[in-house]
């Protein structure tokens, strides 16, 4: 697709792990880069959820974590690192409805089980890597048109 | 359905309004968990929520959610109002509950979010 | 209304064996939040939420709710469905999200 730019853009984001007040405004303003590019609605939507639920599992679970973002005319491809407690059982975590979350933050509306089932979702591609005690990688793709 | 109709609809107090857009509201989303909000497909809609924290505008922003209504008479911070007022996302109060809220919407004719 | 005009009504899919179909409903709550339904909700209500886990059925049992209607085709894990048998609490799950079925309600009930 043709974006307002023909150059790879790439940038990145701190995540504070429990602070709630600013939890999401990275994908917000991802998202805001890529209206900002010209691509489509759709893809924009996809992109920002994906970014937006990995960012909420890094602030609910982890200490802190990175948003790294690469965006060519082919693809957006974004790679969100953190210094959590890992993930034990991939697969189980990839349940829709398994969480681990604690009451607390169910009762802030987290905690659903539907973080990771979403980011797949609306990817076309999606790898999770984890080291329980040391942190986990969600890296994600979306290819544009 | 307006943001008028909505007002008188809901016997709701506006609590962030918005000078400049045209509401077309067509579907409703009622949910306190964040991630349904984010699973269903949102143009033009509306979430009926509990919960009034900061990362419920980012939510809806994120879902491309264009008004959002507190039941239960909650009350958002100015930290709340103040995202709100930035992302131009109107917040109407309504002291019915999220069943009654629901209700009242579904019976003037507006439908739930679609699965997409 | 009885309970099991509801569930007909909607064609809600009922995961549990109980009697509890006959309970007769006093209302609706909707709420995806523990604690708002332990402050909020009346003896009698069926509860609409999309929430799966175990403590569901401790506070049904808790506020003597009619049953749950879990919504958005999200299902139950029989460990939960058997512990509400035991406790009698009707779980019914609908692929219909929570406005559609409180929406519905309402109409049905009011």
């Amino acid at each position: 697709m043709s974006l307002n730019t023909d150059k790879t853009i790439e940038g990145s984001f701190q995540l504070i792990g429990g602070d709630f007040s600013i939890a999401g405004e990275s994908s917000a303003q991802l998202k805001k880069i890529l209206t900002d590019l010209g691509v489509e609605e759709d893809i924009i939507r996809r992109a920002s959820i994906a970014t937006f639920e990995a960012e909420m599992n890094v602030i609910i679970y982890a200490a802190a974590g990175t948003l790294n973002y690469t965006i060519t005319p082919e693809q957006i491809r974004i790679v969100i690192v953190d210094m959590g407690p890992g993930i034990k059982d991939i697969d189980q975590a990839m349940q829709e409805g398994f969480s681990t979350a604690p009451d607390w933050v169910r009762e802030m509306g987290w905690g659903a089980g539907m973080g990771l089932p979403n980011i797949k979702k609306n990817s076309d591609e999606f790898k999770l890597d984890s080291v329980v005690g040391e942190g986990t990688t969600v890296e994600m793709a979306i290819n544009l048109p | 359905m307006t943001l008028k109709e909505l007002e008188v609809i809901l016997q709701a107090e506006v609590i962030v309004g918005s000078d400049n857009q045209d509401f077309n509201i067509e579907s409703a989303c009622s949910a306190d968990m964040m991630s349904s909000v984010l699973y269903y497909h949102t143009p033009n809609s509306l979430l009926i929520t509990s919960l009034t924290q900061q990362h419920v505008i980012r939510t809806a922003e994120i879902a491309g959610i264009k008004i959002i209504v507190f039941v239960l008479n909650k009350q958002p911070d100015q930290a709340t109002i103040d995202l709100a007022k930035e992302k131009n996302i109107p917040i109407l109060v309504t002291s019915y509950c999220m069943y009654t809220a629901s209700g009242r919407l579904f019976e003037a004719g507006l439908p739930g979010c679609l699965n997409k | 209304m009885k309970l099991s005009e509801v569930v007909e009504k909607l064609s809600l899919d009922v995961k549990t064996v109980d009697d509890g179909l006959q309970k007769e409903v006093t209302g609706v709550y909707v709420s995806d939040l523990l604690s708002d339904v332990m402050a909020n909700a009346k003896d009698g209500n069926i509860w609409i939420t999309l929430q799966t886990h175990m403590n569901i059925v401790a506070v049904a049992g808790l506020k003597n709710l009619a049953g749950i209607i879990i919504v958005n085709n999200r299902q139950p894990e029989k460990e939960i469905n058997e512990k509400a048998e035991s406790e009698k609490i009707t779980i019914m799950t609908t692929s219909l999200p929570a406005f559609e079925v409180a929406g519905e309600l309402y109409k049905m009930l009011t």
